[in-house]
């Protein structure tokens, strides 16, 4: 518990890396949703290719990681209306919005994006209310 | 190259998001729920990535991206209602499930069928997202 803090710095640091790579690379905003949302609803076509590559890194490096080390743990719920509602909410806010943790969160306030900071406090003020909400008071997760 | 560039910037990408923890649902809300046992780590994760990512913002100045083009032109600062709506029903998913974009994906290989409903359901969600942009400009139109 006490060194999570560092794990916690050090994927960070990749992460940012990660972003720096794609932008200094390939010139784009490193955004999960956006990166996700253009192969979906085709408005991506062009750079499908690039999408497809990174989301292929996204999925495989991780399960190549945990083959070594096991750090398989997620806690996600097994409550199948949750995940389905929160998976709407997710897809769709996301799309709405423009941009997720990536793109509006790291991405966005490292540039001092007005938008990115604004989305950026709008859903962690969501989230921690609805944690409030749905543990804390109606207790369903 | 750019394909590449993208599988290396993703794997990096799945890499940190492994590392720190955020593919563990617990961390994340466990962030997000204040009036709980409060945990840390998302703020230093955040805080991490923005370090290299501003350098590589600085350094846009003077240079073209290696694959050639531009860089992204800064977007107008425009607070329009759907940043605000996009991001609060964001934000009350991500705190439902623990789970956002980046960390669904990078757990999609081992989280089990829990993980593979969750994506599911935001892939359908972007899916259905211009039509619900739609219906929203319907009711109130944005500007």
């Amino acid at each position: 518990m006490q060194i999570d803090w560092i794990y916690g710095l050090i994927g960070g640091l990749i992460i940012g890396v990660a972003g720096a790579v794609f932008l200094l690379g390939n010139g784009r905003i490193m955004g999960a949703s956006g990166i996700i949302g253009g192969l979906v609803d085709g408005s991506g076509r062009n750079t499908a290719a690039e999408r497809i590559s990174f989301l292929a890194g996204l999925i495989i490096a991780p399960l190549v990681i945990v083959q070594f080390w096991d750090r398989t743990t997620t806690n996600v719920t097994s409550n199948i209306a949750v995940l389905i509602a929160a998976g709407l909410l997710v897809g769709i806010g996301t799309r709405i919005a423009n941009g997720c943790t990536s793109g509006h969160g790291v991405c966005g306030i490292s540039r001092l994006s007005l938008r990115g900071m604004v989305a950026t406090v709008f859903y962690i003020l969501a989230g921690g209310l609805s944690v409030v909400l749905f543990r804390h008071i109606l207790g369903v997760i | 190259m750019r394909n590449i560039l993208a599988l290396i910037a993703g794997s990096l990408f799945g890499i940190g998001l492994l590392v720190s923890g955020m593919t563990d649902t617990a961390k994340v809300q466990g962030w997000l729920d204040v009036f709980g046992n409060w945990d840390p780590t998302l703020a230093f994760v955040m805080g991490g990535a923005m370090i290299p990512m501003a350098i590589a913002w600085a350094m846009t100045g003077s240079r073209k991206p290696i694959v050639g083009g531009e860089f992204p032109a800064r977007p107008e600062p425009k607070l329009g209602r759907n940043l605000i709506v996009g991001s609060v029903m964001f934000g009350m998913g991500w705190g439902l499930a623990g789970l956002c974009p980046g960390p669904a994906m990078a757990s999609l290989g081992f989280g089990g069928f829990s993980t593979l409903v969750f994506v599911g359901a935001m892939l359908a969600g972007m899916l259905l997202a211009p039509m619900v942009r739609q219906s929203m400009d319907k009711a109130v139109p944005a500007e």
